[in-house]
């Protein structure tokens, strides 16, 4: 029985959740308008909040499988999981904290969370399912 | 348990229309988030197992596996996402 190894290699989550915070800086802004010309100002800082509660569950998200990757495979189980119940738990915490605030819209704040978080996966599904499918196409690293 | 169960009876004689829409709102909502997080937990757990065995199968492969594990863990946590703004808006709005 071998005692468990960290995981070689670089980090792909942290490069996944650059891509995607750059990827929201640039929707970000169209989100934002959109949602206040329906809701008004409430409901652009509360998209604008939505947004910023995304980034940080994929930020969160990326930082704490990296570090535990390089520690254990076992940690990592473990941290995936217990660090999905705890994410769930900060984003309630985040939102109960701002509920009854006068510039909370629920219903922008709502959409928001769920249209970010699906449409920036898939727009980093697009990119990286092309770099698996087509590995030439990935810079190659300097010699 | 008399005692116990007068006091509900009680209780329950002073609940208004409102107080019972009220605890209805509370319970769906909480059963609303409480079930849209267990088959993620489920997927998740799963997801991260079945990723642990690629790499440990096959470690040059590793960087792609926890690629596609980031991803998947993602949108298996948008299902539990969804639930929990389902919940907010039952809850709160």
């Amino acid at each position: 029985m071998t005692s468990p190894s960290a995981v070689e290699g670089p980090a792909p989550e942290t490069m996944i959740v650059r891509d995607i915070v750059k990827r929201a800086a640039i929707i970000a802004p169209v989100l934002v308008l959109v949602f206040g010309l329906i809701w008004g100002v409430d409901g652009a800082l509360s998209t604008a909040y939505g947004l910023a509660i995304v980034v940080c569950n994929f930020a969160l998200a990326g930082a704490l499988l990296s570090w535990s990757a390089s520690i254990s495979p076992g940690l990592m189980m473990g941290v995936a999981l217990f660090g999905y119940l705890i994410r769930l738990a900060l984003i309630f915490l985040a939102i109960w904290l701002v509920r009854d605030a006068s510039w909370v819209a629920l219903v922008p704040l709502g959409i928001t969370i769920i249209v970010a978080h699906l449409g920036l996966l898939f727009w980093e599904m697009r990119y990286i399912s092309a770099s698996l499918a087509f590995p030439a196409l990935k810079p190659s690293p300097p010699k | 348990m008399s005692i116990l169960a007068q006091a509900a009876a009680t209780a329950a004689e002073g609940l208004q229309k409102a107080d019972y829409q009220a605890i209805n709102g509370a319970t769906n909502a909480g059963l609303a988030y409480g079930l849209a997080a267990i088959g993620p937990g489920i997927g998740i757990g799963y997801l991260v197992g079945q990723s642990v065995q690629a790499m440990a199968r096959q470690p040059e492969a590793a960087g792609m596996v926890r690629t596609t594990m980031f991803l998947g863990i993602a949108f298996t946590e948008a299902l539990a996402l969804i639930g929990f703004v389902v919940f907010i808006l039952l809850k709160f709005v």
